[in-house]
C-alpha cells in the first residue's frame, strides 16, 4: 500500500452527491394549484475516504447523515452526483454488478433491535450473507467461519444457535458488526452504531470497532451525532448542516480549532463530563433551518453571529484552507 | 444544608411479574433541600425512572408495589396519601417533565387546552384567565409569538419547542419541586443546551428544587449541585457534584467516568466496564456490581454493601471502604 500513489489508496470518492425529495402535498393543495415543494436532504456534497481511514460524519437530526449513508450504498438512488468506489462510478453499475459490489460496502445500523431478524438464529443471520456472495459452501465451512466471527466480536460458541431476543443491546450490536464483516467488506458504514447503547457498553463497542479496523484493515464511514464519539473514532471529520457539508478537517484540528460558525456552535453546546469545563451554551440564534425549499445563500443564514450581506445571496463553496481542511464560509 | 423538601428513606419498589419478582429500586435513600438540584445518574434499567415515578405515585399497581420505605415531601409521607390528596399534590406541588414530549403531551388537544386544564383544575382559574396565563407561560419558556402558537397542536412544534411546552405545563401551577426525567435525551445537542439553560434559569428564578434524572454525566456535570449514582436498583454513590467528579469512590462511578470518550483529547482506547448489566430477574448475590468489578473480593459476593460516609457528605456503597479493607 505504501508504494501506491495518492489516488490509488482512495477507496470512496463522492462528488456533488444530491438527493432531493419531492413533497407533493395532499389533494387540496394540488387542486389549489400549489407547486410541489422540494426537500433537499443532501444537496451537493463532496468527500472522500482513503483506505484504512475513518471518516466521521457528524450533524444534528435531519441534516442528511443517514440519507448520505443510504445514497453511498445505493439503498436509495441519488438525484445527482457521483459515488466512486475504487475509481469506478457506482451509480453506473448494472444491478448484477451492484449486487456483487454490495459485498464490499456493509452497513451497521443504529437500532440492533430492528436490524436483526427475530425469527432467525445467529448462525443463519451470520451465514446467509456468505451464501449469497458465495464465500462459503459446505455447512462445516460456514459454521467454522461463523464461529470465528463470533469469537472475533467477543461472543462465543454457545451463542450460535440462539435468537436475537436472547441478547442484550450491546451483544446485538456485536452480532450486527459480525454480520457486516461476514462478507469481508472493505468499507463499513456505521449509521449511529453506538447511540442506542449505554455508556459503559458504548465504550466496549467503540473499542471493538477500533480493534477490527486494525486487524482487517477496514475503512469506516462513521455516522454519529455525539461529538465525543466522533472525536474518539475518526481520523477525519465532516460536519453536516441541512444537507451541506460545512467543514471537513483532521479530527484533532477540528476539535482544537473549529473554523465554521456551526462547528463552533456544536462544540460549545456539548456538555462535557467535567464540572470544571465551561457549561454548554448555544452560540447560534433560533432553531435548525428547514431543508424544504431553502432560500439561496448559506444555510446558516439568520442564525449565524458573523453574518454579512453576501451570506444571504450566494452559497459559500467548500474551499481548501490548508492543513487538509475545507470550510464553507464567506467570513473566515 | 437548606431545609429538606424531599426525603426518600429506604425506598424499595418491586414488580410482581409472571416470570417472577423484580426489585427495581432497592433501599434507596436521599434528601433534596430547598432550591437544590439533585442529579440521579445511571444506565438503562438502573431504577432512576422508577424512583421518580414512585415519588409521584405513578407506579401501576399491580404489577408494581412499593414494598417498604418512606417518601417524605414537606414532612408528610406521600405513601400515606389517598387518591384525592395525591391529585392535589401532583402538578400543584410536584411537577414532572418527561423524556418524550410527543408521547407525554396529548395529540388531540391544542397546547392551550392541555395547559389550561391543569390551571383550571388546580388553581380554579376561569377559561379566559387560564388562557392569559398560558400565553405568559409560553413566553416564559421562550416560545416565539405565543399568542399565535396557543391554538396549535403538539405535532406542529419541533422537538425542542415541544419540550418547552412540556416545561411550561410543568411550571403552570408554580410547583415547588420539579422532576425532570431525561428531559433532553431525545434532543439534539444544540437544542439540549438551550433547554438545560432554560431549566437552570427557571429553577433559579422560581426558587424550585429539582430532581434531574439522566444517563448523561456531561449533563449532570453542569446542571446539578448533588449527584446520586444508581446501579442495578441500588444507590452506589452519593455526594456533592465536585466531589464525585474529582474523587469518585465507587468502582462503578470510576468505570462510568472512564468510559466516556473525551472531547479535548483523543485516546486510542477507552477503558470500558467489563461485561454487561446484570439480569434484574436473577441478580447476582451480594454487591450487584461484583461480576463486573476489578476489585471484587469474597465479601462482595456474600454481602450487599451499605452506603457509608467515606468523606464529609460523600457516601459510597462498596466493601473497599470497610474498615480494614485495602484497596
Amino acid at each position: 500500500m505504501t508504494a501506491q500513489g495518492a489516488t490509488d489508496d482512495m477507496l470512496l470518492e463522492v462528488r456533488g452527491l444530491t438527493k432531493h425529495f419531492m413533497l407533493h402535498g395532499d389533494i387540496y393543495s394540488k387542486l389549489a394549484g400549489e407547486k410541489a415543494q422540494v426537500l433537499k436532504a443532501v444537496d451537493g456534497i463532496d468527500f472522500h475516504i482513503r483506505r484504512g481511514e475513518t471518516l466521521g460524519l457528524v450533524g444534528e437530526s435531519g441534516c442528511g447523515k443517514s440519507t448520505t449513508a443510504r445514497l453511498v450504498t445505493r439503498l436509495i438512488e441519488p438525484s445527482g452526483g457521483e459515488v466512486r468506489l475504487k475509481d469506478e462510478d457506482l451509480l453506473a453499475f448494472s444491478p448484477r454488478r451492484m449486487k456483487e459490489t454490495r459485498k464490499d460496502i456493509q452497513l451497521v445500523f443504529q437500532d440492533p433491535y430492528s436490524s436483526l431478524n427475530p425469527r432467525k438464529t445467529i448462525m443463519h443471520i451470520l451465514s446467509r450473507p456468505m451464501e449469497i456472495h458465495g464465500l462459503a459452501h459446505s455447512w462445516n465451512e460456514k459454521r467454522e467461519r461463523v464461529l470465528h466471527l463470533l469469537h472475533r466480536v467477543g461472543l462465543s460458541v454457545e451463542h450460535i444457535d440462539r435468537y436475537p431476543h436472547e441478547f442484550s443491546g450491546g451483544q446485538r450490536q456485536r452480532i450486527a458488526i459480525a454480520r457486516a464483516l461476514s462478507v469481508e467488506p472493505e468499507l463499513v458504514i456505521g449509521d449511529e452504531p453506538v447511540s442506542a447503547l449505554d455508556v459503559s457498553i458504548q465504550a466496549q463497542v467503540l473499542n471493538l470497532f477500533r480493534d477490527l479496523q486494525e486487524e482487517f484493515g477496514l475503512t469506516y464511514l462513521f455516522i454519529a451525532h455525539d461529538l465525543s464519539v466522533i472525536r474518539h473514532i475518526s481520523d477525519r471529520v465532516a460536519v453536516m448542516y441541512v444537507g451541506k457539508i460545512v467543514e471537513t478537517a483532521p479530527a484533532s484540528a477540528l476539535f482544537d480549532k473549529p473554523l465554521h460558525p456551526y462547528t463552533k456552535a456544536l462544540l460549545a453546546a456539548v456538555p462535557e463530563a467535567d464540572p470544571a469545563k465551561p457549561p454548554p451554551r448555544l452560540t447560534l440564534k433560533g432553531e435548525v433551518s428547514t431543508p424544504i425549499d431553502p432560500p439561496p445563500g448559506c444555510r446558516l443564514c439568520g442564525r449565524c453571529p458573523n453574518e454579512t450581506k453576501v451570506c444571504s445571496e450566494t452559497e459559500p463553496p467548500l474551499l481548501d484552507v490548508g492543513g487538509g481542511r475545507q470550510v464553507a464560509c464567506h467570513n473566515l | 444544608m437548606p431545609e429538606t423538601v424531599l426525603e426518600l428513606d429506604d425506598l424499595t419498589v418491586r414488580f410482581r411479574l409472571r416470570r417472577g419478582d423484580l426489585t427495581a429500586v432497592d433501599g434507596v435513600s436521599f434528601a433534596i433541600g430547598r432550591g437544590e438540584t439533585f442529579g440521579l445518574v445511571g444506565e438503562s434499567g438502573s431504577g432512576k425512572s422508577v424512583t421518580a415515578r414512585a415519588i409521584m405515585r405513578l407506579i401501576p399497581d399491580p404489577p408494581g408495589e412499593i414494598q417498604r420505605g418512606r417518601i417524605l415531601f414537606g414532612g408528610d409521607n406521600v405513601l400515606d396519601k389517598n387518591a384525592a390528596e395525591m391529585r392535589a399534590l401532583r402538578g400543584r406541588h410536584i411537577a414532572m417533565v418527561f423524556q418524550e414530549p410527543m408521547s407525554a403531551l396529548n395529540p388531540v388537544f391544542t397546547v392551550c387546552e392541555q395547559i389550561s386544564d391543569a390551571l383550571r383544575t388546580n388553581l380554579g382559574l376561569s377559561k379566559q384567565e387560564a388562557r392569559e396565563r398560558v400565553v405568559e407561560l409560553l413566553a416564559l419558556v421562550g416560545i416565539p409569538s405565543p399568542q399565535k402558537r396557543l391554538d396549535s397542536y403538539v405535532h406542529e412544534f419541533s422537538g425542542g419547542m415541544r419540550q418547552r411546552v412540556m416545561l411550561a405545563m410543568a411550571l403552570s401551577c408554580n410547583p415547588g419541586f420539579l422532576i425532570a426525567d431525561e428531559p433532553t435525551t431525545a434532543l439534539d445537542v444544540t437544542i439540549q443546551a438551550t433547554i438545560l439553560e432554560l431549566i437552570t434559569s427557571m429553577i433559579d428564578k422560581l426558587g424550585m428544587s429539582l430532581l434531574f434524572i439522566t444517563h448523561n454525566l456531561g449533563v449532570v456535570a453542569h446542571s446539578c449541585d448533588k449527584i446520586g449514582v444508581m446501579y442495578a436498583s441500588h444507590m452506589v454513590e452519593l455526594g456533592e457534584k465536585r466531589e464525585i467528579f474529582a474523587n469518585p469512590q465507587h468502582p462503578y462511578t470510576v468505570g462510568l467516568l472512564n468510559s466516556i470518550p473525551r472531547l479535548d483529547i483523543q485516546a486510542r482506547h477507552l477503558t470500558p466496564i467489563a461485561g454487561s448489566v446484570c439480569n434484574m430477574m436473577e441478580p447476582p448475590s451480594g454487591c450487584k456490581f461484583h461480576p463486573r468489578c476489578a476489585h471484587a473480593m469474597d465479601v462482595c459476593r456474600r454481602e450487599v454493601p451499605k452506603l457509608k460516609e467515606v468523606a464529609p457528605g460523600h457516601h459510597a456503597a462498596c466493601h473497599l471502604h470497610d474498615r480494614g479493607a485495602t484497596t
